[in-house]
């Protein structure tokens, strides 16, 4: 019980500065207060009175989760950045221009770290604020606090936002259900949390994630109205908000691309998945292909010319919804190998290398781990981006077994012509002949993908993937990527035990590619990771906003903390639970960091095999 | 890789598939070679290459099957799947009559421009979705197709498809790769048709550049599997 009133004290020692703050609060009888006790309370869970005042109203009876609540409701009203433009809040995270606003006297916000407010310092100058507040009590706390991981809180919008989001992935029942009229499908249709829509500048519907395009033509119309009024208006529309939805357009040629979205994205994260999707249609039809289709009859309807690549627009379009750190960072992953490992894969890869290929890649479960390339080219993350969705996320290859030769243009080497691509799965039998099978599941499958100008060449090829698995397979190597592929990324335990963070993003900005640990166990559910992915991505929003130099974020909410840092070199994004005290996350980042640079050469593939 | 087990002569057969896009040229392949099906697969890419082999009472036969995707796009590259084959799949859906006038569009340009002596089969797939698929298996789920009276979506009939095959003489089966009836007698049936010697008994890779060496005979006539099977069995 001693320890409780300290806190009380404490707290109210940490608020003096604010006169208006009502002194510490006595334990509340009820879980659920009245709306008067809201109305009092001038503080907010996102003005970041310090985390400490936060921690210290829920303290009383240990149940930490009350304070998030409480103020709940009157935070939200204003809690809406003019700015932005549309509300994040829903999402738990509660941008900085927002916080700075009602706190502009606030010198004690950590949130607004903005460079006018400090010099421009290292992460380590963040330590000094801290060292005031090392009471007793306030280590009490944080010996508590530590425990709670982020979006153990949910709040009542939240989870109202979020339970559609199991939902999310599921058909629209088309017209052969009987059991379902329009209306009741367009509700459903309306339902869904995120939409994406193409279409010509005709008018004419070509692709839509949800619901069939019969149910939506007149909403297609509707927004080909909208758009070509400002097109007209020589004031090309980007993007406008309705509620809680913000729309984004994006004009590419003869097509519109938008982006329908209630997660809270930013207009370029939103604006970088539609041309995410256009990328997929340029590689299915090469940019003179489509400018062709159109310049001769610009009524045409292409989804014809698109027939059968819907599968991959639509995985796509759901690994944006799901979230992924990949097409977050536009970075890839690759698999954690030994240096002197990946060194002679690289080598017995470069050895067996045909005439005629361009680039090989060996990928397994979704993550590089060797590539060869000639000297001048290297290979654009948004090709690779496009050639991963086609063989990891829509089922279409892997289930048909055997072995493929995909005509493809991929759009960032060259939008003007296709490249062939030969794409064998390999599965773990010791036999492994040229035939595979099905059997492995995609999370440990290994792929070998040769990539060649020349269309005739699937055979040579097809040796080449032959002499590179004799040889992977005589080192011992095969084995070896298998083992690590299943294994799976490491815990954030593993990496860096007692550091208190529940999860992290390293992009190693020179390799353009990124590492994180496992999902496991905090983030392993689909709203979780969804949650999770949210949050790095406002963060991400954040550092990256046009006119912001930001170098340190740390942010503050009811759910999380969460920590970013730029350099030149590397970006860094990681989360912590919502107690976790600047210090703490501040320490813990520093560890990972170590830990990225001790391993560097193990967690990315630094130049890979040039020939 | 070898067969150690039998002194069975063994020949590679180059295969290709070719017919519209979604009647099911994917899954008679994973049928044949996995004894698998899948409910609504993914449209193919490009093309997919796989190997399995057959069995015949006096030889092995490996067919190296191309299975090709069947959207407008890809039409341009077919050439490079059917130029060399000894045997083409040509399927259409039994639910969908343009479907077969796709086949013939294929049929044709095989006639005119892939190795004269390829044996063609024609073969119409999706018999699930008909009434007279196989016995007992009569359960039509019409999957979206607009079929009027209940369980028969049938819309391409038997004699229409059969009589078009035996003008062009082409083996013809309906099959449902659903439930994989009649699917391995089609192959077994091609496998038997292909004529001695086009045969080679080479393997591998050097298949590309197996320019059918029967390429001066005439087509062979084909009136039935079974006629066929007697000329492929005189070794």
């Amino acid at each position: 019980m001693m320890g409780i009133e300290d806190a009380g004290s404490s707290s109210g020692a940490g608020a003096t500065h604010d006169e208006e703050r009502p002194p510490p609060l006595p334990p509340r009888p009820s879980l659920q207060p009245t709306p008067k006790d809201r109305a009092s309370l001038q503080s907010k869970p996102t003005t970041a009175l310090s985390s400490m005042t936060i921690q210290t109203l829920s303290f009383p009876d240990g149940s930490r989760g009350t304070f998030s609540t409480t103020v709940d409701d009157s935070a939200a009203d204003d809690r809406t950045s003019p700015t932005e433009g549309h509300d994040v809040s829903a999402l738990g995270f509660h941008p900085i221009g927002s916080a700075r606003k009602q706190d502009t006297d606030e010198s004690m916000s950590i949130m607004s770290m903005a460079p006018t407010m400090r010099p421009p310092g290292d992460l380590e100058s963040l330590l000094v604020g801290d060292m005031t507040k090392r009471s007793p009590a306030w280590m009490l706390l944080q010996s508590q606090s530590a425990s709670i991981q982020p979006f153990e809180v949910i709040r009542p919008d939240h989870s109202s936002t979020f339970a559609e989001f199991e939902r999310e992935f599921a058909d629209i029942p088309d017209e052969s259900n009987r059991d379902w009229n329009d209306g009741d499908r367009l509700q459903l249709w309306k339902s869904k949390l995120k939409h994406y829509m193409i279409l010509s500048s005709a008018g004419k519907p070509i692709y839509s994630r949800h619901g069939d395009l019969g149910l939506i033509n007149s909403s297609m119309g509707v927004v080909q109205t909208i758009i070509s009024f400002y097109e007209g208006a020589k004031s090309p529309l980007l993007g406008f908000t309705a509620g809680d939805t913000r729309f984004v357009i994006a004009t590419e040629g003869p097509l519109y691309f938008v982006a329908i979205s209630k997660l809270g994205e930013s207009d370029s994260q939103l604006r970088a998945q539609l041309n995410a999707l256009y990328m997929q249609i340029l590689s299915t039809l090469t940019l003179p292909g489509l400018t062709n289709i159109f310049a001769n009859r610009p009524s045409t309807d292409l989804r014809r010319p698109l027939q059968g690549t819907e599968t991959l627009l639509s995985s796509l379009a759901d690994s944006f919804t799901k979230g992924s750190p990949s097409v977050l960072l536009g970075a890839l992953e690759c698999l954690r190998l030994r240096k002197s490992h990946r060194h002679s894969i690289n080598n017995a890869f470069l050895k067996a290398r045909a005439e005629s290929l361009l680039y090989g890649l060996i990928v397994a479960g979704g993550k590089l781990v060797s590539v060869i390339r000639p000297r001048r080219h290297s290979l654009h993350p948004s090709d690779l981006q496009l050639i991963f969705n086609m063989l990891f996320e829509s089922g279409g290859i892997k289930a048909a077994g055997g072995e493929n030769w995909i005509p493809l243009c991929l759009p960032a080497f060259n939008n003007r012509g296709y490249l062939y691509m030969y794409v064998s799965f390999l599965d773990g039998r010791p036999d492994g002949s040229a035939s595979t099978t099905d059997a492995s599941d995609a999370d440990d499958a290994i792929a070998i993908i040769l990539i060649s100008p020349d269309k005739e060449s699937f055979f040579t090829l097809q040796k080449m993937r032959d002499d590179v698995v004799t040889e992977l397979k005589k080192k011992g190597h095969l084995d070896l990527i298998k083992a690590t592929a299943v294994q799976g990324r490491p815990l954030v335990t593993e990496i860096a035990p007692s550091a208190h963070i529940s999860h992290f993003l390293f992009k190693s900005r020179a390799n353009v590619q990124f590492c994180m640990p496992s999902l496991q166990p905090t983030f392993s559910s689909l709203i979780s990771h969804r949650r999770l992915m949210s949050l790095y991505s406002h963060l991400h929003a954040s550092m990256h906003a046009r006119h912001s130099h930001l170098k340190v974020l740390h942010c503050i909410s009811d759910e999380a903390t969460s920590l970013a840092w730029i350099t030149p070199i590397f970006e860094f994004y990681c989360v912590a639970g919502p107690n976790t005290s600047r210090a703490v996350i501040t320490q813990g980042a520093n560890k990972i960091m170590q830990w990225a640079k001790r391993e560097e050469e193990r967690l990315f593939i630094i130049g890979g095999g040039v020939f | 890789m070898a067969d150690s087990n039998a002194p069975k002569p063994s020949s590679s057969v180059k295969l290709v598939l070719l017919g519209e896009a979604a009647v099911g040229k994917s899954s008679l392949v994973l049928r044949f070679v996995n004894n698998d099906f899948q409910e609504n697969k993914e449209p193919t890419i490009g093309a997919a290459f796989l190997t399995q082999k057959c069995n015949l009472p006096s030889r092995t036969i490996k067919f190296e099957i191309w299975d090709t995707a069947g959207q407008e796009r890809f039409a341009s590259l077919a050439p490079m799947y059917y130029r060399n084959a000894q045997a083409a799949l040509v399927v259409y859906d039994l639910t969908k009559p343009t479907s077969l006038v796709k086949a013939r569009h294929w049929v044709a340009e095989l006639q005119r421009q892939a190795s004269p002596g390829i044996v063609i089969a024609l073969v119409g797939n999706k018999l699930d979705l008909t009434n007279d698929g196989e016995p007992g298996r009569g359960d039509g789920d019409s999957e979206g197709v607009e079929g009027e009276d209940s369980g028969d979506a049938r819309k391409v009939s038997t004699e229409e498809a059969k009589s078009y095959a035996e003008e062009e003489n082409l083996l013809f089966f309906e099959t449902s790769a659903k439930t994989g009836y009649n699917v391995t007698d089609v192959f077994t049936a091609i496998a038997n048709a292909i004529p001695e010697t086009s045969l080679k008994s080479t393997r591998g890779p050097g298949a590309s550049n197996a320019v059918s060496r029967g390429g001066e005979e005439q087509r062979v006539n084909l009136n039935g599997p079974r006629e066929a099977a007697k000329e492929g069995c005189a070794c």
